[in-house]
């Protein structure tokens, strides 16, 4: 299968080991990876701030690079729910309806992608490390995840996996948010952290890197040992690589 | 016109507000105990409903189709309203609703009367303008007469005092009782409260009440409560004034059934509520001899108008997203500046009174969803709160700077080779970037180190191999 993936502008330019890993795992499965270079991002940003003209001239670019594509497998559930949920309607207004109602089932959480369209949970993973899962906001509620992550998390190897306490509770990042409401979003931060410590996990993982910055960006300033690191990393590890 | 929500227009920002109420930590644990508690109850009798979508579905649909027809549903609840031998009031503001009422009292020769369960009165500031000309405003639901007492400000819908939690309550009735001693026990602060509230029920003339539902059908009102202080209220006086909200109109009696279902499961997690009082008109020999109802508008129908947003007007106040919402959570509702609290007080308070009286509440919110994902009547919040965004967007009511920000982005966003050099200046720049800071973030989060090589020039380089 000829995948395009669509890395999305964060993660190109804070976290490139995320789309290596989504690379090494799908090459590694036996597809290909294309990477279209015109692209930048999903207009998701401007879209939640309220910023609609610039939102919509972001996903008329995202449509005209990614309309021929085969599939476009994302490693960012918000990115993926930014385009399942508002591309729509959007749509509407830029006369695109065609175009995005064509495009939207061609795209993929990178998770969902592995269980839902390849249908695979054991990637071939190793990871000696305990691990618990915070599921964004998006993840949860707009993708519907379910279990899909914990099922591909359960079978990696040498991974001792543990239940994060509130599971459903937001992070506090929620984009803007953590900046216009930088106290509230703190005080959020806090109660996940504090889940994340009880777990003693050493990694605390998730298919949201905006999240993970978040808490990990917090957790560098607690005495604990916890780490964040997306899915795409744990499920890109071999034996050897650590 | 005077359209208000309370003292609103003048309240701090949000985050202004929150700053504050997050130094409180004997607040924020009772937030934190109260909303568990409720969560826990609603979501173990809603799990017990294997309909409970549908019936979701059944409450927005009648909603929608309510709205659709509210100009028609109101003359019809008008006409059987009257012809039961009620009298029906129209009220365009907060101002001609307090007029109103203020008429009737004196009209009677009144000095003092009885409330309950009546969140409009606090929109129209009804108690300050009641108390202006004399007349000495009762609240008799628990929660609301510990608020009242305390001198304080509602923080839930339907747990008004849910920021107290018992020996500060406890501290109160003695505080304003005239107590000598009272117990600790939640059963003492109940009997303290019948006491006191018990010889006003027997001895004032009017009461006061709000409405979950009316019905254009037959002309009912409906009043759900868990404590019987309701029914007392619109029961015992000789004149009886009801003020409720234009959109609280169901269309038939057969509605009820829906609505009575999904408001006590969703509000304090019991299947039914103890008390449901449903009456119609005037009954001769039973109850009060004089009904008036005021229906107001407040800045709905402005609502109504805006075909984005409208459903805003679906909301029955169960406080379910309240409860969910992991930003109330933290704060609690003074922090909204508005009766209106939590989610749905984000996307309501603005609209009533007007975009520009409290462009920081449509921001106070991380777009979870989890309000939507409990909403009875699906208000789906989050894509209101991104609507009013633009709204003040739109209307130039963003900060320059973030204006400025976003254009930048935008432009840099809409064309790679734009991006590639946005990049590689974030990199040249990662030095003073770390040690500078982003405001509001580092007080409490590190920001990671910014890699030396963006994705896509990772992928050149393989691509070379």
């Amino acid at each position: 299968m000829l995948i395009s993936l669509f890395i999305t502008c964060y993660n190109d330019t804070l976290f490139p080991g995320t789309g290596k890993s989504v690379v090494r795992v799908l090459e590694r499965l036996g597809h290909t990876v294309e990477f279209r270079e015109a692209q930048t991002c999903c207009g998701q940003m401007h879209y939640n701030t309220g910023y609609h003209p610039e939102a919509v001239t972001i996903m008329k670019k995202f449509v005209a690079d990614f309309l021929d594509a085969e599939i476009v497998c994302i490693p960012s559930s918000s990115c993926v729910a930014m385009i399942r949920d508002h591309y729509p309607k959007m749509a509407k207004e830029a006369g695109l309806e065609k175009e995005v109602a064509e495009l939207v089932p061609k795209v993929f959480e990178f998770t969902e992608f592995l269980t839902d369209k390849l249908g695979v949970t054991d990637v071939g993973a190793t990871y000696p490390h305990s691990v618990t899962m915070h599921t964004s906001c998006h993840a949860l509620r707009s993708l519907d995840c379910g279990d899909r992550p914990q099922r591909l998390l359960k079978a990696v190897r040498g991974l001792d996996y543990l239940e994060l306490p509130a599971g459903d509770q937001c992070c506090g990042f929620g984009g803007t948010f953590a900046i216009k409401n930088a106290e509230v979003s703190t005080a959020m931060l806090s109660e996940k952290m504090r889940s994340v410590l009880d777990t003693g996990a050493e990694v605390c993982t998730g298919s949201d890197n905006s999240c993970l910055m978040h808490i990990g960006g917090g957790l560098t300033r607690q005495r604990g040992t916890a780490r964040c690191v997306h899915i795409a990393e744990i499920l890109a590890s071999e034996e050897g690589d650590q | 016109m005077s359209i208000r929500v309370g003292e609103s227009a003048q309240a701090a920002t949000f985050p202004k507000a929150a700053k504050k109420l997050l130094q409180n930590t004997q607040l924020r644990r009772n937030v934190r105990r109260a909303t568990d508690t409720i969560r826990g109850k609603r979501a173990k009798v809603v799990d017990e409903m294997p309909d409970w979508q549908a019936l979701r579905t059944a409450g927005q649909q009648i909603k929608k189709r309510t709205l659709r027809n509210l100009d028609s549903y109101l003359v019809q609840f008008e006409k059987a309203c009257t012809a039961a031998g009620g009298k029906v009031h129209w009220a365009r503001d907060a101002d001609e609703a307090n007029a109103i009422i203020i008429g009737i009292i004196q009209s009677h020769g009144q000095k003092e009367v009885i409330k309950v369960k009546t969140m409009t009165s606090d929109e129209t500031r009804l108690n300050h303008a009641l108390e202006a000309v004399g007349i000495e405003p009762y609240e008799t639901d628990l929660a609301d007469l510990i608020i009242q007492l305390g001198h304080d400000k509602p923080s839930h819908i339907v747990v008004p005092a849910l920021h107290k939690n018992k020996s500060e309550i406890r501290q109160i009735f003695m505080d304003t009782m005239g107590l000598k001693e009272l117990g600790h026990a939640p059963e003492d602060l109940a009997a303290a409260a019948r006491n006191f509230l018990r010889e006003r029920f027997l001895r004032v003339k009017v009461g006061f009440s709000g409405a979950n539902f009316a019905v254009a059908e037959t002309g009912s009102v409906c009043v759900v409560e868990s404590e019987g202080n309701g029914r007392m209220c619109v029961t015992l006086p000789d004149v009886l004034i009801t003020m409720f909200g234009v959109e609280k109109i169901v269309p038939s009696f057969d509605d009820l059934e829906v609505f009575l279902q999904l408001l006590p499961r969703s509000a304090t997690g019991e299947r039914m509520n103890p008390y449901n009082s449903i009456w119609t008109g005037v009954t001769p020999g039973d109850g009060p001899k004089e009904f008036h109802v005021v229906l107001l508008d407040n800045g709905r129908t402005k609502v109504l108008a805006d075909e984005e947003s409208r459903e805003t007007l679906h909301c029955i106040r169960c406080a379910a997203c309240l409860n969910a919402c992991p930003v109330y959570r933290q704060t609690g509702g003074h922090a909204y500046g508005s009766i209106y609290s939590g989610p749905i007080g984000a996307i309501l308070t603005p609209q009533l009174q007007g975009m520009e009286h409290s462009t920081s509440l449509p921001y106070a919110s991380s777009l979870c969803g989890a309000c939507y994902e409990v909403c009875p009547v699906k208000i789906n919040i989050p894509e209101i709160l991104i609507h009013l965004r633009r709204k003040i967007v739109e209307s130039g009511g963003a900060a320059l700077t973030e204006r400025m920000g976003m254009a930048v982005a935008g432009y840099t966003l809409a064309d790679s080779s734009r991006l590639g050099k946005a990049q590689k200046l974030v990199q040249l720049g990662r030095q003073p970037l770390d040690a500078i800071g982003l405001p509001g973030w580092s007080a409490a989060r590190d920001l990671p180190t910014i890699p030396t090589q963006t994705f896509r020039e990772w992928w050149k380089t393989r691509g070379a191999k």
